[in-house]
């Protein structure tokens, strides 16, 4: 995957979809950053994978219909919006993921840039 | 003396020192925690203050920690400097300075002196000789405990509150126990004649024998210089070689006295609780105040909610308390409040129930009250003592509050006398914070979270806020109000097989998914293993068989059985290490062998290569059995603890478990391998195994109970085994054995688990074990998916085919 096509907002090709189970999630290199992909009843979510605590491997947490807890500390964050859910603290980005043909593909939301931005 | 120029000025912070950790030198920490001062608190016993009005619950196998009034934690959070194991030896009140025993010295702007009282000991010949305690703090309660074991009767001296708090803990450990009371009637500064005279046939039926009007002259030793009997005056005796002297307080005026304090009976202290020297205030049982030294807890809290004020140089004045009184002794309910006796006192008296319930008072207001044997209303009645309320009829008051709920409480009326927390803080947090069950509104209010006695009344207003409604019970799945007990019987009743048909069915684990690995445990254990397994379900852990580290790698830990070994797996380990350059190798406290910082790629090649079971080290399961080397090698063995050891292990492990279970064998009670602390411990002794169970040695420290003594190693693992099953089916999930054994009483897991069902638990337990996996590491041969162990952009490290099968 080339800097170029990601910061474009090109689908992005990560992986195949069986390689990752029901309701569990999987790491991946994407833009520079680790990303968890989750496998969801009804579609996919891709997030930060290090939670913002203390790194956690968000990808390796309990995963329920639309959030996943860390395996560390127990810090739970939504899978559709990215905020913290079991008190006030930081978020983590969510990514755009699709799967087209058994395959999976990531792509950076048109909002990051403003998230960017303002961060 | 002048009270200014105070040097505040110095330092725009003031700078507060509490000399003592006792409940009233937290007490002044509680009420200045959240005011503009810089607190440091030193505490001369090792310990962080603790409930020492609940003394007598160490004697009843209950852990320090648990009477620990406040974490370490709070005392960081609140910054506050505390230091434990500190004595004050110098104190310069002009200079503010204090001196400490490490050398130390404290600059403050003022200081508080709660150093508290210690036990009063009358000089008695032989009072000094092993064998004679007082009760005052842990230590004292744990020799008293370690006389215990041995002693064949026990005598308290004292028939006040403590004494009779202290023989009842003594008669609950089966030793025959005697009060000596000098007086003619037992508490005779709480109680008037009448209820003295119920209260000591109620004293008798827990087994505590009352001898009234005793004056004692001195201890008798046997030929070994220990407590033999007590000499009375007229010349008689009464055996006794475990002896505890209960006959009052004396407050600690030692470093008051050093600086030139004025003290009589304690410090004297203004109604500001200022001692005579104007920057320095004392609160508590080392206080005089208007001629009174106050010993209950109520007072004290009274007086530091003061001291908190003037302190700061706010306005406040300390008129005095109505002492109260309330017996905590399983089976007497008694409470005595102000005035026991008057001449304008009503009383229903009757001494077929043992009941008594009289009012007193003064000038035409409540003035006092005593209840024995039934307490009902005693809020009520100690709201208008305190208040001295005008009371027209008080034959009608007493009847009313006899019918009276909490209901009828003023908003202000105080119902955590330890903590001082009234009526209308306890229903807004209800309200607000929309409470569901007493254990939360105590966590919240910290109401009851004292000696517990107001336990029932802030249930009660939860009741009545929750309009009858039932508590809410601790919930497997929070979010769909589940509890274990109906998600059990919902798994039973539609035969659901996995966490995902329970969430079809309920709704339970879809919300937040915290409790989804409870639910496949309960699923598992309810089926007995014959479940439909889903990883999603699994902590990560259980996922990849390895225990996450902070830094997202896993450690490995193969089965050693027994803590043994061979040179042939010490050689396989060391290769590992060396081939995958793990970074650290470690002997674990559960004698195995950790290998730490292994990245889950390597982890099915490391185990392919170790060529050892795994030891489910990450597991809530079966950890490890530890042993000492017993009768194989060791002089002083009793019984072969080796052999007993890793015979248990291969009997418990691969069974999952509501929490960890760590488990012992020791060859005698030497306990080189530390049985008394595991979940599950077994001791060689003379003639047998002793069977512990729920001891603990994290962060909760507790010897586990005596649940039976046995002749053969057999009947030793039997034992054993239908313990692990009855935790297993009885246990909320995470609760360890030994919250699980406070919680129900050994008596009760004694019942089931040496009573009739023990051939079933067994039965079960047979069952369940047949349907384990015997070594989830051969998943590296068979994935449960083709990522298992591996990233989106990762595969594993290459597994060779199985040599010769496992190893």
């Amino acid at each position: 995957m080339s800097v170029a096509s990601i910061r474009n907002r090109e689908w992005v090709l990560v992986g195949r979809a069986d390689d990752v189970p029901l309701l569990e999630g999987r790491s991946v290199e994407f833009d520079g950053v680790r990303i968890a992909v989750f496998r969801l009843p009804d579609g996919w979510a891709a997030i930060d994978h290090a939670c913002p605590h203390r790194g956690g491997p968000l990808g390796d947490g309990i995963v329920a219909e639309r959030c996943v807890t860390c395996p560390l500390h127990n810090q739970r964050f939504s899978l559709v919006s990215g905020e913290r859910q079991d008190a006030d603290g930081p978020g983590v980005r969510v990514y755009e993921v699709r799967e087209r043909d058994g395959q999976l593909e990531l792509r950076r939301p048109a909002a990051f840039e403003r998230l960017e931005t303002a961060a | 003396m002048s009270l200014s120029p105070f040097p505040f000025a110095a330092s725009p912070t003031p700078r507060v020192l509490v000399v003592g950790g006792g409940i009233a030198g937290q007490a002044v920490c509680e009420q200045l925690v959240d005011r503009d001062c810089a607190l440091t608190l030193v505490c001369g016993e090792p310990h962080l203050p603790y409930d020492r009005v609940n003394l007598g619950k160490l004697l009843s196998g209950a852990s320090l920690a648990g009477l620990t009034l406040r974490p370490d934690t709070w005392y960081a959070d609140h910054g506050i400097d505390v230091r434990v194991s500190t004595w004050i030896t110098e104190l310069d009140p002009e200079a503010g300075t204090a001196g400490t025993d490490k050398g130390d010295v404290l600059s403050f702007d003022r200081a508080v002196l709660c150093t508290g009282s210690t036990a009063l000991v009358p000089p008695l010949p032989g009072v000094e000789v092993p064998g004679v305690h007082v009760f005052r703090g842990p230590e004292d309660c744990e020799r008293i405990l370690a006389d215990a074991g041995r002693a064949e009767r026990a005598a308290v001296i004292g028939g006040g509150l403590l004494g009779l708090e202290a023989a009842y803990a003594l008669a609950s450990l089966n030793v025959p126990t005697t009060v000596v009371h000098l007086m003619d009637r037992l508490m005779e500064r709480q109680l008037d004649g009448d209820a003295a005279a119920l209260l000591a046939p109620a004293i008798e039926q827990l087994g505590v024998e009352v001898l009234l009007e005793h004056r004692t002259e001195g201890v008798l030793t046997d030929d070994r210089g220990r407590a033999r009997a007590l000499r009375f005056a007229g010349g008689t005796q009464l055996d006794a070689d475990l002896i505890v002297v209960a006959v009052g307080i004396r407050a600690n005026t030692e470093l008051a006295r050093e600086i030139g304090l004025r003290v009589e009976r304690g410090i004297v202290v203004d109604d500001q609780l200022r001692t005579s020297a104007p920057r320095v205030f004392a609160v508590g049982e080392c206080a005089e105040h208007r001629g009174i030294v106050h010993g209950i807890v109520a007072p004290i809290r009274e007086q530091a909610a003061i001291a908190a004020r003037t302190v700061l140089d706010e306005s406040g004045s300390y008129e005095g308390s109505v002492p109260s009184a309330r017996l905590k002794v399983m089976g007497v309910e008694l409470v005595s409040a102000g005035d026991a006796e008057g001449e304008h006192a009503v009383a229903v008296r009757d001494a077929v129930t043992g009941t008594y319930r009289k009012l007193v008072l003064r000038d035409g207001r409540a003035a006092g009250a005593v209840l024995l044997g039934d307490t009902r209303g005693s809020d009520l009645l100690l709201d208008a003592i305190r208040n001295a309320a005008p009371v027209a009829d008080p034959l009608q008051l007493l009847a009313d509050a006899s019918q009276a709920s909490a209901a009828d409480l003023p908003d202000d009326a105080r119902v955590c006398n330890c903590n001082g927390i009234c009526k209308r803080a306890i229903v807004e947090a209800i309200r607000r914070r929309g409470l569901g069950s007493t254990q939360e509104v105590v966590a919240v209010t910290r109401a009851g979270a004292g000696c517990g006695s107001c336990k029932p009344v802030v249930s009660e207003l939860l009741a009545i806020e929750r309009e009858g409604a039932e508590e809410e019970p601790t919930y497997l799945c929070p979010c769909h109000k589940q509890t274990r007990e109906q998600l059990a019987a919902r798994v039973r009743a539609e035969e659901l097989e996995s966490v995902s048909e329970i969430g079809a069915s309920c709704g339970a684990g879809r919300d937040c998914g915290a409790c989804k690995p409870g639910l496949a445990y309960l699923v598992s254990e309810v089926r007995a293993g014959r479940h439909r397994e889903e990883r999603h379900a699994r902590f990560i852990n259980d996922r990849v068989h390895a225990n996450i580290q902070n830094d997202g790698t896993f450690s490995v830990v193969p089965r050693m059985r027994g803590g043994v070994t061979s040179a042939d797996e010490l050689r396989r380990i060391a290769d590992v290490v060396d081939k995958y350059e793990i970074p650290m190798v470690k002997v674990t406290g559960g004698q195995r062998i950790d290998l730490l910082g292994v990245r889950k790629e390597q982890l099915p090649a490391i185990w392919e290569e170790l060529g050892m079971p795994s030891g489910h080290a990450y597991a809530k399961a079966v950890r490890t059995v530890k042993t000492c080397v017993g009768t194989d090698f060791c002089r002083f063995g009793l019984g072969n603890s080796i052999k007993l050891g890793i015979e248990l292990e291969e009997a418990m492990e691969g069974l999952y478990t509501p929490h960890k279970v760590k488990s012992a064998v020791t060859g005698c009670p030497r306990n080189c391998a530390e049985a008394y602390v595991k979940d599950i411990g077994l001791v060689a002794v003379e003639g047998g195994w002793e069977v512990y169970v729920g001891g603990a040695a994290g962060s909760s420290v507790r010897k586990g109970d005596l649940l039976t003594v046995v002749t053969s190693p057999e009947r030793a693992k039997r034992v054993a085994l239908a313990f692990l099953q009855h935790y297993r089916e009885n246990a909320e999930y995470l609760e360890r054995t030994y919250a699980y054994v406070e919680r129900v009483g050994i008596t009760r897991v004694r019942d089931t688990v040496l009573g009739d069902g023990q051939a079933e638990l067994i039965e079960r337990y047979r069952i369940a074990k047949a349907a384990t996996d015997p070594d989830p590491w051969l998943e590296r041969h068979r994935p449960v998916s083709a990522k298992q162990f591996a990233e989106l952009d990762s595969d594993p490290v290459l597994v060779g085919p199985p040599v010769g099968g496992m190893r």
